[in-house]
């Protein structure tokens, strides 16, 4: 039996979180828009027009450059690539083919291990998006609202090995491109897409087999399953002998299986050209430093932090898919850092994380720092069970603001007032239930203690100080 | 023939009024396309009431159908655009307007700009105003007719290679090729960005210049327009005793002797007003027609990449297939020139052939560049032909598209290095209008304004 190795490198298209199109002034943002209502001239090819760089753009590639440790160019330019579709109005996309604005870079992707593995990004290109086609039985329709719309497309190396090591390079590439402020990382509309390129050789070949590359994933479990699907499909093929076609092929998400869409021999001559449009790009060395030196914690940052704190890599990892969360455990432990691990297991308990393309943060309020740490301190004051900890948490994340206000009005504030947990700890040894308890820890079984204790915080509602009723109970028993 | 003075002043309707009349009259020289005569009068009543004014009130003109503007379809001349209704007009016409000026029709064109004659229109062509057996030149051929026949003072066009120069010397008016990026493109169909300037027709220097300079100056719409510059001179004679340079290159027996005696009289004349002229070699001049003809029809492939027939213009009726669509539009809406340079466009970006060709093209034309700018270190401005031959007979280069390139072998060089010329009438040869080539430096536009109306005094 041959063992077999697979190679993968990703190629994932970032939308700019800019508030116009790459070359209009139409508005990015055309989520819930009326079809072909966020158009302008420019976007669906008026003869005449011409495109109008929007420099926030850049400004935003910059940003994503210093994310991905890579070069920013100081003259980059823009090129035209050619195919007919009616989804392209120009007959053109505007891409970089020959001169982009990101160059070398690399990013240190967390395993599942804890260890760190290094990809390294070939370059990053800016460029406008397509529109979209939706297809009926006898006609299309044509969507032009996406049409302009600034991404970049980030290349990586052909450096993972594994499902599980492409999935977390698409992650962490989340979570850096939405800490740098790059994209709005909304995966349900499409913001980040990634197209995986597969190979599989013999173990001991240096020589890589031929890839299939599978277009258009948009979420990471898409990008793992469809990883592992290819693995096990061309590996078939080879012990079969069989080749492996280079072609690109598609994710059929309800059947979990790839699917191929068109060969290499298909492929198109894209024409390249310079866009005489288009002047290029200059950045000198003083505005690419202002722009990255806006750019704030990452990552990897947090990471080293978190670290020190005693909680579970598990729980690093779902604070770490929402920058504002990981920001907000940040905080805490900057001001009381004995606090930071308990709010930090909220978040963790809370959230699943976005890996499952899920909605979950749609509504979701991040809370202030201040409201985080005086829920942290009732709680080590014991004023809030635990269980009650988390309703007000959940309180906090739901909108609501002042932790003990939520507290006291949802009436969750624990009874420390020794005479009033003294009256209920009598009553529930006065009660004829509680008897064969009463005489099985006299007869040395302290584990029936639990029994009354749980009464004694079901009379009182949940409210009384757990530690003080025991303490109480056991006076009243003499032990 | 009444130059721009003539209709200032003067009721804006009649203004407007003589010239749609004027154009009616000359009807078969097929110079206008169509009238923007709604369009039109109801501006002249604008101005006569006063609600606009300006330096250019009420005079009319006439823009070449590329241009977008309001008041009927913008064709370029093409069964593609045949019904094509534009919502936004150019940015220079936008200018004019604001100056009072009053357009009254669009003119005919090589179909999209792709032509030297004229004759490429998918309407038909346009005759010559001096003799209407021979072609108008182009691909500006309508706008230079409209003005050599006096319909209208001045007229806008577009050059490329020399789509305005050739037509004004076939005419005997004045053509402005300005600076690339002097003024804005926004507006006008792209046939090659990197070399397309829009330009105009006058029938003397100080309407050309006037004219440009309202033109002229940066548009946001436009990345590739330059920060403003243009001033003309307040004093002609401010420039002096110039230095210019005959590219002798152009002056050899491949060019017409006719052509070749006027060019030389002018030479003569300028040196009777004091400046000095010698002759220049510019080696790489033999090569710019074959950089010329790789590098604009691989942008006019893909500047027409737009023209589907999904959005706008003209698009095949019971296709089948989106293919069928794609090929069947296309083929109806472009005439054979246009496929021909579509076809060598595409040929020379493909990929294993883009090096070859495009690739070392743009090398040969950064030579061309350097070569201009060695000789602009020496000279103020330098002097050619428009032309090798005065305007030829319609039909005489249709079967032979080498040919018709010829034409173009002075002026295309001067687009692909983005220099500013100006085409000024200098007499006739066999009866035809002869022109001059007055080629600046970048930016250097109003020293050759001022050269030429120096020049058109001394000719009196």
């Amino acid at each position: 039996m041959t063992a077999w190795k697979m190679t993968i490198g990703i190629e994932c298209h970032v939308q700019l979180a800019t508030k116009t199109k790459l070359f209009s002034p139409a508005n990015n943002d055309a989520r819930d828009q009326e079809p072909n209502s966020v158009v302008h001239p420019i976007d669906y090819g008026l003869p005449g027009m011409l495109p109008i760089l929007n420099r926030e753009a850049v400004t935003l590639a910059v940003r994503a450059a210093k994310a991905l440790n890579a070069k920013v160019a100081e003259i980059s330019r823009f090129d035209r690539k050619h195919y007919f579709y009616p989804d392209l109005p120009m007959g053109y996309q505007i891409t970089q083919m020959y001169q982009p604005t990101i160059g070398a870079g690399f990013i240190d992707v967390p395993l599942l291990s804890g260890e760190l593995m290094k990809v390294r990004i070939h370059h990053a290109h800016i460029e406008s998006d397509a529109g979209k086609q939706t297809h009926y039985n006898d006609y299309t329709l044509v969507d032009l609202n996406r049409a302009g719309t600034p991404l970049i497309e980030i290349v990586s190396e052909a450096d993972m090995h594994s499902p599980s090591e492409a999935r977390a390079y698409c992650s962490e590439l989340y979570r850096l491109m939405t800490y740098a402020g790059v994209t709005h990382g909304d995966l349900y509309h499409g913001n980040m897409r990634f197209d995986v390129n597969i190979s599989v050789a013999p173990e001991d070949s240096n020589v890589l087999g031929k890839r299939a590359e599978v277009k258009n994933l948009n979420s990471f479990r898409s990008v793992e399953k469809a990883a592992e699907y290819e693995y096990r499909r061309q590996v078939e093929l080879l012990e079969k002998g069989e080749a492996v076609v280079q072609e690109t092929r598609g994710w059929d998400d309800a059947k979990q299986k790839t699917i191929s869409q068109r060969s290499k021999e298909d492929a198109q001559d894209y024409r390249y050209m310079p866009d005489a449009d288009i002047p290029p790009i200059l950045l000198t060395q003083e505005e690419i430093e202002v722009i990255q030196s806006k750019v704030g914690m990452l990552p990897q940052d947090y990471r080293q932090i978190f670290t020190t704190l005693s909680i579970d890599d598990s729980v690093v990892t779902t604070l770490l898919s929402s920058q504002e969360h990981a920001h907000a455990v940040y905080e805490v432990h900057k001001n009381k850092p004995e606090f930071a691990s308990r709010v930090a297991n909220w978040f963790a308990s809370v959230f699943k994380g976005v890996d499952d393309n899920s909605a979950d943060f749609a509504s979701a309020v991040t809370p202030k720092s201040t409201d985080l740490i005086a829920l942290a301190k009732m709680t080590a004051d014991s004023k809030l069970s635990s269980t009650a900890a988390k309703e007000v948490f959940l309180a906090l994340v739901a909108g609501e603001t002042d932790s003990e206000a939520i507290a006291v009005s949802r009436n969750l504030l624990q009874v420390s007032d020794e005479s009033a947990i003294i009256a209920i700890v009598d009553e529930v040894l006065a009660d004829p239930a509680s008897q064969q308890s009463v005489l099985d820890i006299k007869a040395g079984n302290e584990k029936a203690i639990g029994f009354l204790v749980g009464q004694i915080m079901k009379k009182s509602q949940g409210k009384a100080n757990p530690s003080m009723a025991q303490k109480l109970l056991r006076e009243r028993l003499g032990l | 023939m009444p130059s721009i003075s003539y209709y200032q002043g003067r009721s804006a309707l009649q203004n407007v009024q003589e010239a749609l009349q004027a154009a009616k009259k000359y009807d078969k020289y097929h110079a206008l396309l169509h009238l923007t005569e709604k369009r039109a009068l109801e501006r002249a009543a604008q101005v006569d009431n006063g609600a606009i004014s300006g330096r250019l009130a009420g005079v009319p003109f006439v823009v070449k159908d590329n241009y977008l503007a309001l008041d009927g379809a913008t064709t370029a001349a093409s069964r593609m655009l045949e019904d094509f209704e534009t919502p936004l007009q150019a940015t220079v016409i936008e200018r004019l307007e604001q100056e009072g000026a009053i357009c009254i029709g669009k003119t005919n064109l090589d179909s999209f700009a792709h032509g030297s004659s004229t004759e490429n229109s998918a309407f038909g062509l346009t005759k010559n105003a001096i003799d209407p057996t021979k072609v108008a030149g182009g691909s500006s051929g309508g706008s230079a007719v409209a003005v050599a026949l006096g319909i209208v003072p001045f007229a806008l066009g577009t050059d490329t290679g020399g789509s305005i120069r050739q037509p004004a010397s076939f005419n005997g008016v004045v053509g402005v090729k300005p600076t690339y990026g002097m003024s804005s493109r926004f507006g006008v169909v792209a046939m090659a960005s990197s070399t397309d300037v829009m330009g105009c027709f006058a029938l003397n220097g100080k309407d050309a210049e006037l004219v440009t300079e309202i033109m002229a100056g940066n548009d946001p719409k436009d990345m590739t327009s330059l920060p403003d510059y243009f001033k003309p001179l307040e004093d002609v004679s401010s420039i002096g005793s110039l230095k210019i340079g005959m590219i002798g290159d152009f002056m050899t027996e491949d060019t017409d002797s006719g052509v070749r005696e006027r060019v030389t009289e002018y030479v003569d004349s300028l040196k009777m007003a004091g400046h000095s002229v010698s002759t220049v070699k510019l080696p790489m001049a033999k090569y710019s027609l074959a950089m010329y003809y790789i590098i604009v029809p691989a942008e006019i492939a893909s500047n027409l990449a737009r023209y589907d027939g999904v959005r706008y213009g003209s698009r095949a009726k019971d296709t089948t297939t989106l293919d069928e669509l794609y090929g069947l539009s296309r083929d109806r809406g472009f005439v054979a020139e246009s496929k021909r340079r579509i076809l060598i466009g595409n040929y020379v970006l493909s990929s294993g052939y883009f090096d070859a060709y495009y690739q070392k093209a743009q090398q040969a034309r950064q030579l061309l560049i350097d070569e201009f700018d060695a000789l602009f270190a020496e000279f103020d401005v330098l002097l050619s032909p428009v032309v090798p031959t005065t305007a030829f007979g319609i039909g005489e280069n249709t079967d032979d598209p080498v040919k018709m390139y010829l034409s173009d072998a002075m002026t295309v060089g001067v687009s692909l290095a983005g220099l500013p010329a100006l085409s000024v009438p200098a007499g006739n040869a066999n009866g035809m209008p002869v022109g001059v080539q007055l080629i600046g430096q970048r930016k250097s536009d109003a020293v050759l304004f001022a050269l030429a109306k120096s020049m058109e005094a001394t000719d009196d």
